[in-house]
């Protein structure tokens, strides 16, 4: 029987304020435990929690960015459970009025079938997102090893979050994880958060279930915990889907539960039902009023978002003449687009620019495991080195040389070309001089070419070449060689 | 008269003519306390020391001629608004030896103006109660009858200012906390309008109810204390803000009630077990005001008999979570003959809450649970909207209504604590006006045939404390029943 898989995600993203969601404390990520904390976010009797703006304005651009419609009213929730790092037994959270509902974003999709009218167009798939809402942090607890204690450290507590649902609209773990780095995209444009899986300022729960292909009702779903990077929540989603799949084939049922992914073991594992078994008693928090939003901070907002990856991917292919790939690439994050714009605007070459930047500089880049914002090569050297060569004052060859050595000093390119002599000889005179000196050293070789072995033609390159340290342009050199050859 | 007896108003113009001094008044207040708090038991801690270095400050503020209206005046604070560096228990042993590290905002504005502190009053635990007998510590005894109780929940701070233990009195009101133990102990209590003074540092029990206001023993010294400690405050995100009205110089000009609507509300006189003293009193008070050129009107409260039902759905709900962080992790008590966390919790809040406390957890916890949240919470939040606007529609009609603050005078010792309901249903004519937001004042009205003092209730549209104080002022200037006191 064939299966389709569906797949919903849930997405926490930590918002890069100063200050914590309902004090002024610092969300500064690892300080002593229990340092950055106050009586509001400690959870001390008496104390009230007051809403910090900046969350609100942060969680406003990422509604607009993904299309969402703004609630002019929403409130503060009260999810109520214990445990020890939850210092007021509850969390404040949005439930029943979150801050923004009913957005989309798009994502990169695999297709058989290309657009005729558009090939170059990549296909995209439309994610629904369900809602966007705010809430605070929890803390953290440290087990020892050796003894049954637990420590609490709350420094992150209160810290702001995003939780941001999508529809269950995604068919596979690749459309999953183009989701989610879609998502990080959006999140890092908008300079609201780091989006980094592995630290957890980025976290991701999936709901996942199966059902035979054809059918328009939903299977019954798992959700999958504990998801740590990009390439776990695509492998945990696999073994997920043949996990139900061995289970429905089994003429079983999928029992709706929280399973837990272990990287390790490569499977995942139901929680223990007392863990799950929570009624978490919501109700609107009385010591927050209900937040409006006008429309006047609503245009503000979308007054103040950045251009974001598709209007800038949009633009690398209309007014850059970029191939949709190449646009796709560039456009992944802010900071690479940032740079090739950079280096386009000194020296407008922007398909070398590309070539340049997708190859040779995030290979040295990844190489390094450096960030392209920790690049040693400066967009300013990069457009002047491609200068370089669109002038022909050095030839490809060359430049990659030059590109090796500017990765390493930093110097700018015209620094070395000049310091290494390696500046292109276009002097026709000083290469005929070379060319014949060549014809004379070689007669044999003279006497094949002539007989017609059109192949000898690059061994002539070749030692012209050599006797010039590669700087001869290779233009004027094929000319001479053709002339020699006529003569 | 003794020192203790005077009033906030006489006490500030002896303090700022230089007649009597802010240590002399502190000594002789904390003179008082020692002798008869054995026979009242109204404070949880008396802070002496402090008070008398808060005196000397006070003192030294007078002399340079900065005085401001509550410099060198001893007050008392209700046990569950939060003083740096003096305990505040809320009378539970889960809280016994919590000492914040922070004042609540009303601390600050009192500390501002060079008040002194004297002590920290008793109360119910948690404010969870209506007399007095629920707190872990004491049963604080009633001024005018020690077998009787003193009110509650701010049974401390009623009975304190009722004996002279303090010139006045915090306490705080969720459904009558303030203005029951008022009328009980025959003092003046305000239940300030919902967002007019800070909570901040006010140790919740319903946080959407809770209100922090004056004890005292006149009208005047009333409006002396709200005015410090009212405004809004950025710390507390349900404070309002708007100007608090300047209610003390309309006192001092005199208090004209000619055209004065008070409303009477048809559905109080239908209220089982009215006390024929309490009625009376009532009615009588009414009289008074038409005699000093009110008019009486007959209005309607329809849903005043749901008020009950409400309430006892709406406090405990928000009770149980804003009692949730008492889990002996961070502060307070913890059982420490446990090991396993959830054994840990269990026993901690088993040993630490009260029988009372534990009650309304439980009642809140099955109110918002999955299944049960839209029959119970959600029915009774829709409620409380109908209760609003009942309040909305009645000020329509009049100015200021009139009620009756308990159905009966101060109980025994003892005669409700194992008749929870009983207790609960004594609140009818206070709770509706935390249910509505509006404030709500009790004055003395007479004693009953027993000799306990009576109450008379008046209620206003929201932020109308202004239009309270200057109708009881007038009645207390026509009346004097404030003027009799205890002989403790």
């Amino acid at each position: 029987m064939q299966f389709e898989t569906i797949i919903g995600l849930e997405v926490h993203a930590q918002l890069k304020t100063r200050t914590k969601i309902f004090c002024g404390c610092s969300t500064q990520f690892g300080g002593p435990p229990n340092t950055h904390t106050c009586p509001v976010c400690l959870g001390m009797p008496g104390v009230l929690p007051v809403l910090n703006r900046q969350v609100v304005e942060y969680t406003l651009r990422m509604a607009l960015a993904t299309h969402c419609t703004i609630a002019r009213e929403s409130r503060f929730a009260r999810k109520n459970y214990f445990y020890p790092d939850l210092p007021k037994g509850y969390q404040i959270s949005q439930y029943e009025l979150p801050i923004a509902e009913h957005g989309h974003l798009d994502i990169a999709v695999e297709s058989d079938s290309k657009n005729e009218s558009d090939p170059d167009a990549e296909p995209t798939k439309r994610i629904g997102i369900t809602r966007i809402h705010m809430e605070e942090d929890a803390g953290k607890l440290i087990h020892d090893d050796r003894r049954p204690v637990s420590r609490v450290d709350l420094n992150r507590t209160g810290v702001p979050l995003m939780e941001i649902v999508s529809e269950p609209d995604m068919r596979s773990p690749a459309e999953a994880g183009a989701y989610l780095r879609k998502l990080r995209s959006i999140i890092r444009y908008l300079g609201i958060g780091d989006g980094n899986m592995e630290e957890g300022s980025f976290r991701c729960d999936a709901n996942v279930s199966i059902r035979p292909v054809g059918s328009d009702r939903f299977g019954t779903r798992t959700e999958i915990k504990n998801l740590n990077s990009f390439k776990n929540v695509e492998k945990a989603i696999r073994y997920e889907v043949a996990r139900q799949r061995e289970i429905l084939l089994d003429g079983a049922s999928v029992i709706q539960e929280t399973r837990l992914w272990d990287p390790a073991a490569g499977r995942t594992n139901a929680m223990r039902g007392k863990e799950e078994a929570h009624d978490y008693r919501y109700f609107p928090d009385p010591d927050l009023v209900p937040l409006v939003i006008d429309e006047a901070w609503i245009a503000a907002a979308r007054q103040a978002l950045p251009e974001l990856p598709d209007d800038k991917r949009a633009r690398f292919i209309d007014q850059h003449g970029l191939p949709a790939y190449d646009a796709g690439v560039l456009t992944a994050s802010r900071d690479l687009a940032d740079y090739y714009e950079e280096t386009v605007k000194r020296c407008q070459l922007p398909k070398p620019a590309s070539n340049w930047i997708m190859g040779s500089l995030l290979g040295l880049l990844n190489a390094e495991g450096l960030t392209i914002a920790a690049s040693p090569i400066s967009p300013h050297n990069l457009a002047d080195l491609l200068t370089l060569i669109d002038r022909g004052t050095i030839s490809g060859k060359i430049a990659k040389t030059v590109f090796e050595e500017m990765a390493v000093s930093g110097n700018s390119p015209q620094e070395i070309v000049a310091a290494k002599g390696l500046e292109q000889v276009s002097d026709t005179d000083a290469i005929a001089a070379i060319v014949d000196q060549v014809w004379a050293d070689h007669p044999d070789e003279v006497a094949r070419l002539k007989a017609g072995n059109q192949k000898l033609m690059g061994f002539f390159v070749g030692q012209v070449m050599r006797s010039t340290k590669g700087k001869a342009n290779p233009k004027i050199v094929n000319q001479l060689l053709a002339q020699k050859l006529a003569q | 008269m003794d020192l203790h007896e005077l009033t906030i108003a006489a006490a500030q113009s002896k303090l700022h003519s230089g007649e009597l001094s802010a240590v002399e008044l502190t000594r002789a207040v904390l003179a008082r306390i020692e002798a008869v708090e054995p026979r009242i038991d109204a404070y949880i801690s008396v802070t002496g020391d402090t008070a008398l270095e808060m005196a000397a400050a006070a003192d030294a503020r007078l002399a340079r001629g900065e005085g401001a209206p509550l410099t060198g005046i001893p007050l008392g604070v209700k046990d569950l608004i939060c003083t740096a560096g003096i305990p505040t228990t809320c009378a539970s042993r889960i809280l016994e030896n919590f000492v914040p590290p922070y004042d609540a905002t009303v601390i600050q504005r009192l500390k501002a103006q060079d008040a002194v502190l004297v002590g920290k009053l008793n109360m119910d635990e948690f404010a969870m109660g209506s007399t007095t007998e629920h707190s872990a510590f004491k049963v604080t005894r009633n001024p005018w009858n020690r077998d009787r109780i003193p009110g509650g929940s701010s049974g401390g701070s009623a009975a304190a200012v009722a004996a002279g233990m303090c010139l006045g009195a915090l306490g705080s009101d969720t459904g009558g906390s303030i203005r029951q133990p008022a009328s009980h102990c025959g003092v003046v209590g305000l239940k300030p309008s919902y967002g007019r003074v800070s909570r901040y540092g006010l140790v919740a029990f319903a946080s959407s109810l809770d209100q922090i206001g004056p004890l005292t023993r006149s009208v005047t010294d009333c409006a002396i204390l709200f005015e410090a400690i009212a405004g809004y405050d950025p710390s507390d995100s349900t404070s309002v803000n708007r100007p608090v009205p300047d209610s003390l110089s309309a006192l001092a000009d005199g208090v004209d009630l000619r055209g004065v609507r008070v409303g009477l509300p048809l559905e109080y006189h239908r209220v089982d077990g009215l006390d024929p003293d309490v009625a009376a009193a009532t009615s009588a008070a009414a009289e008074t005001l038409t005699e000093l050129g009110a008019v009486c009107v007959e209005v309607s409260l329809p849903h005043t008999p749901y008020a009950v039902a409400a309430y006892y759905v709406i406090a405990p709900s928000e009770a149980s979570s804003n009692l949730a962080r008492y889990d002996g992790v961070k502060y307070g008590h913890r059982d420490t003959t446990k090991t396993g966390l959830m054994e840990m919790y269990r026993g901690t809040r088993s040993t630490g809450f009260g029988a009372e406390v534990q009650r309304r957890i439980i009642l809140g916890t099955y109110s918002l649970s999955s299944g049960y949240y839209d029959a119970y919470y959600g029915k009774a939040s829709q409620v409380r909207t109908l209760i609003r606007r009942d309040f909305e529609a009645a000020f329509e009609q009049c100015d200021v209504l009139l009620a009756p603050v308990a159905p009966t005078p101060a109980g025994r010792i003892g005669e409700s604590v194992d008749d929870p309901l009983a207790m609960y249903l004594s609140d009818i004519f206070t709770l509706s006006a935390n249910l509505a937001g509006i404030p709500g004042i009790s004055i003395p009205c007479g004693l009953s045939k027993e000799g306990l003092p009576i109450g008379l209730q008046l209620m206003a549209a929201p932020f109308e404390e202004a239009r309270l104080l200057t109708t009881a002022r007038a009645f207390e200037q026509a009346t004097h029943h404030h003027e009799a006191r205890p002989a403790v």
